[in-house]
């Protein structure tokens, strides 16, 4: 399978992946901690198109199976040809599009998520079911962002500009951090976690 | 508009489209001079991994003139006006909405301004009540204007509270800690925190987003806040959240407090967040009309 040779490790410790993937079952290898960097075709898609898709019911005009979604409303220039122009791409944060994330995986068969701030908790059940993962970039690195999106090969559903579905070509995007993976663990919940307790500590000496 | 001329609102309108661009593109230096040493500091594997991201992406964003982040944010103008400048202030803001406009369309950046409702967007960036404006008098006879756009990820990361005055600063230092941990990776920390404390429930809100105008090289005038604005800095670190909440040393770059007097019977506090790409810029407009752009 070419997404598991894919996924070997490079010498700086990153692993790769190709997206998307031919495998639905390719990231439950990932674990929580783990480096990678994508090549392939991500997917960008924010809070409107989820509520046109999920609460409008409007199936999305493009197949997402395997797909790499990533948060994003960009920055882009209109060309003559119609065409779209990356101005600036970077990534918007996830929480407040977490309860999508059971319809995309179990009616989409989209197995990734690319983010800032990660999922909330109940998002974990879902990740554990289908496979998934949420990598996490560095929300605000756009510009870094934009130089590794070669094109944007494809847009959709313009009307709901800047929060259309858009198609990027990538290369070295990253590196991402898995975040979440399909094993229940969640980068997000244990720091969380781990503050609530140190905070309860602190107010005790204030 | 008498006593000045109409050239200077023109000039003040080219210096809004300026600021608002190059506010997207510039990090102020104090903010990339903290944001170094905090690399230097951090410990947490994570920690270092984002903040050397964040700081090759400054660098990116520099060498070829690029967005910083792609939130191109909710403009809002601090005006420090000076008790005797000569500037028509109804004029001048006019010139600030259409520079606003001018940048979105020009350069162009991303819309985000919407009906609140029907979700419309203007594209254009401006809108009812936008952008927001806030005026301060100040001595002098010049008018500073401060553009800047806020993003979304830390501006929904916004907290108020009333608390009585038998709670006592102690309930007040809980609540900014907890709104810490709270807001967690959302407001894309290292973050600036800016706190208000005091005024009225509408006031200390303006409070916390005046707080987070002021450089972080700027500590408050009042010994009182100054020692809190340090334990709540400490404290804050001490959480453990780190860059981009994947842990880490590295919470925040400062707790910036404004405060003012409030009842007998209140004790009010706001926290405003405000993300590691902290973008600020500004222009002084002197008396004679002169433009000088800043942070």
């Amino acid at each position: 399978m070419a997404t598991t040779e894919s996924a070997a490790p490079t010498t700086s410790g990153e692993l790769r992946l190709k997206f998307p993937l031919d495998d639905l079952d390719a990231l439950r290898e990932l674990r929580a901690g783990q480096k990678l960097r994508l090549d392939g075709h991500i997917v960008g898609i924010r809070d409107a198109t989820q509520i046109r898709i999920f609460d409008k019911g409007v199936a999305p005009p493009m197949d997402l199976t395997g797909a790499a979604l990533i948060h994003t409303a960009p920055g882009v220039r209109k060309l003559p040809d119609g065409r779209f122009e990356k101005v600036c791409i970077g990534t918007t944060t996830s929480t407040r599009m977490n309860r999508f994330t059971q319809g995309l995986m179990r009616d989409y068969n989209v197995r990734a998520i690319i983010g800032k701030a990660g999922l909330l908790p109940d998002s974990i059940p879902f990740l554990k079911e289908f496979g998934g993962c949420y990598f996490a970039i560095t929300g605000g690195a756009a510009a870094l962002e934009t130089t590794q999106i070669e094109e944007i090969e494809e847009v959709y559903w313009e009307d709901l500009m800047p929060e259309c579905l858009w198609k990027f070509r990538v290369k070295d995007f990253g590196p991402l951090i898995v975040a979440m993976d399909s094993h229940g663990n969640s980068l997000y919940e244990d720091v969380k976690e781990e503050a609530q307790a140190r905070l309860r500590n602190l107010v005790a000496k204030l | 508009m008498p006593g000045v001329q109409t050239d200077v609102y023109v000039a003040i309108e080219e210096a809004a489209k300026r600021l608002y661009i190059e506010a997207l593109k510039t990090i102020p230096p104090e903010v990339q001079t903290a944001l170094k040493r905090a690399r230097e500091r951090e410990t947490h594997p994570n920690g270092q991994e984002v903040l050397d991201i964040i700081l090759k992406n400054i660098a990116v964003s520099a060498e070829r003139e690029m967005l910083v982040c792609q939130d191109t944010g909710t403009v809002i103008y601090r005006l420090e006006v000076g008790e005797d400048s000569p500037l028509n202030l109804a004029e001048v803001t006019r010139r600030l909405r259409v520079g606003t406009e001018r940048a979105t369309k020009e350069h162009p950046l991303r819309p985000n301004a919407v009906h609140t409702v029907t979700r419309e967007n203007t594209f254009t960036n401006t809108g009812r009540h936008l952008p927001v404006m806030h005026y301060d008098f100040v001595p002098g006879d010049s008018l500073k204007m401060t553009c800047l756009p806020k993003g979304s990820g830390s501006e929904n990361q916004s907290f108020m509270k009333m608390f009585t005055p038998a709670q006592g600063i102690k309930a007040v230092k809980e609540f900014v800690l907890q709104c810490v941990v709270d807001a967690g990776a959302n407001p894309c920390p290292p973050t600036i925190i800016g706190v208000g404390l005091g005024g009225t429930s509408d006031l200390v809100t303006s409070l916390a987003k005046k707080a987070i105008f002021r450089s972080i090289d700027v500590r408050s005038d009042d010994p009182v806040m100054r020692e809190l604005e340090a334990e709540l800095l400490e404290a804050a670190n001490a959480l453990g959240i780190g860059p981009m909440g994947l842990g880490g040393d590295t919470t925040a770059l400062a707790v910036n407090i404004e405060h003012a007097h409030t009842h007998i019977t209140q004790n009010p506090v706001a926290v405003n967040f405000q993300c590691w790409a902290a973008r600020r810029r500004s222009a002084t407009v002197s008396a004679a009309g002169d433009i000088e752009i800043g942070f």
